[in-house]
């Protein structure tokens, strides 16, 4: 962690340590809210906001923070945020905000958010936070929209809502369903390991220096 | 370290509140000697600032939540009343329907009907509310009632949480919704096609709670507003 450049501190969470896929953080949304692309867009660029806009604060506020309520102090930052993002997005897009129902008030226990803050932000200078949060902001959103797509071709035969397959094809409902995300997580997890074996040769991987982590 | 409460940055003397200190803290795990009153006035001050600055964005959001609430809703009550020319608002109070809110009542607190009128000033009938606990979440729908014939105009759902690709159908299906013209309260569901009464509906394959629920959530509704609608028709009648 420590050393990093700024390249890397942005580049870093949008592939080699994409919250959802390499670190497993941030699941319960990328589950329940990727039925459809506009959904899963949605929810990305909702989260993104709240985390850069936590990030900035948190690295701009930890000198003022007593360690002792830090977290209470992130929570609160976090939960205001994503406030201003749930009336923003009902003012603006009703219909999404109403597909998206209590997903967005959730983004507060967002761990991925949580974990930025304490992980990174509250430890690093405003631009080194924003940059990370942007970062794992995007990796996060491309993790969603990778999960709706395949949900919403296979399961509704659309993609953001125009037909791909025509008239005659018979949707897979289940996997708009929420065993549909499972299945679309697990082989979107499968397919991406192999590949990084492959990739790497003969298992000599070079180990990625992502923090396993686990929860919603 | 021992009492050195004044307000003083460099009083507690452990890591944060040092210089700009960016390889600091991480290993040193003593217990630092942060004053409860820090505690409380960060998150207090914290919680006021937060509260601040929703209250800000709530008014900036406001009108355009609302807006958007009061076209959804003459949005369904032209659909379910098949486009009327105007409609009024019929407020209930006591037992009675009237168009005019009592002095100091607020008028959210109010049930309520859409009173439609075709271009002639011809009643076409009313729009009525109706919800119902439903397979996820309670069901909102909207329909409308000719009192005359008693017949229903149309349908349509507000708000569900029905399970997409089946039950919420309810909403999506015109199938489904489009039955409900012309139908004659109290409803019965019926299955696969079997329908052919003018108060039986088709319920829709793998999803009988939601269907069911709809045409619940009619009855009950055409039920508990019949008093009050045939007594205003007789009023305005003479």
């Amino acid at each position: 962690m420590r050393g990093t450049t700024a390249q890397q501190d942005l580049i870093r969470g949008i592939w080699r340590e994409n919250p959802v896929l390499v670190q497993m953080l941030g699941l319960c949304p990328a589950l329940a809210v990727t039925n459809s692309v506009e959904n899963s867009l949605a929810m990305g660029i909702a989260t993104f906001f709240v985390l850069c806009c936590s990030s900035v604060l948190v690295a701009a506020l930890k000198r003022f923070i007593p360690h002792e309520v830090r977290i209470s102090t992130y929570i609160l930052i976090i939960a205001t945020f994503v406030t201003v993002a749930d009336m923003t997005l009902e003012a603006v897009r009703p219909d999404v905000h109403k597909a998206l129902g209590a997903f967005i008030a959730l983004i507060v226990v967002n761990c991925m958010i949580l974990g930025r803050q304490e992980a990174f932000a509250s430890k690093r200078p405003i631009g080194r936070a924003l940059l990370d949060a942007a970062g794992t902001g995007t990796g996060f959103m491309i993790a969603l929209v990778m999960m709706g797509g395949v949900r919403e071709v296979l399961g509704a035969g659309t993609f953001l809502g125009v037909s791909i397959f025509g008239p005659s094809y018979e949707p897979w409902v289940v996997m708009i369903l929420p065993p549909g995300g499972f299945l679309t997580l697990g082989i979107w997890l499968l397919g991406l390991s192999w590949w990084q074996k492959r990739r790497a040769g003969d298992g000599d991987a070079a180990p990625t220096d992502a923090i396993q982590g686990g929860g919603a | 370290m021992s009492g050195a409460p004044p307000s003083g940055t460099s009083a507690p003397g452990t890591p944060p509140p040092g210089t700009g200190a960016p390889a600091a803290a991480p290993p040193v795990l003593e217990e630092p000697h942060v004053p409860a009153w820090r505690l409380f006035s960060t998150l207090g001050a914290g919680g006021a600032l937060a509260g601040l600055l929703l209250v800000f964005v709530f008014q900036l959001t406001q009108p355009a939540i609302q807006a958007h609430k009061e076209l959804m809703l003459q949005q369904a009550v032209n659909e379910v009343l098949g486009a009327p020319e105007r409609y009024d608002t019929l407020y209930l109070v006591d037992g009675a329907l009237t168009p005019e809110l009592p002095d100091g009542v607020d008028e959210r607190t109010l049930d309520r009907v859409y009173h439609g009128f075709a271009a002639d000033g011809v009643p076409v009938g009313f729009a009525i509310s109706a919800s119902r606990p439903g397979f996820q979440d309670v069901i909102r729908l909207i329909f409308g009632y000719d009192a005359a014939t008693g017949r229903l105009l149309g349908m349509r759902v507000l708000e569900s949480k029905e399970t997409p690709g089946l039950g919420d159908k309810i909403e999506k299906d015109a199938a489904f919704t489009g039955q409900f013209a012309g139908c004659e309260p109290p409803l019965v569901g019926v299955k696969g096609g079997a329908g052919s009464a003018p108060n039986e509906i088709d319920t829709i394959t793998g999803a009988t709670i939601s269907s069911v629920t709809v045409l619940r959530a009619i009855n009950d509704a055409v039920a508990h507003w019949r008093p009050a609608l045939d007594a205003y028709a007789r009023e305005h009648a003479r």
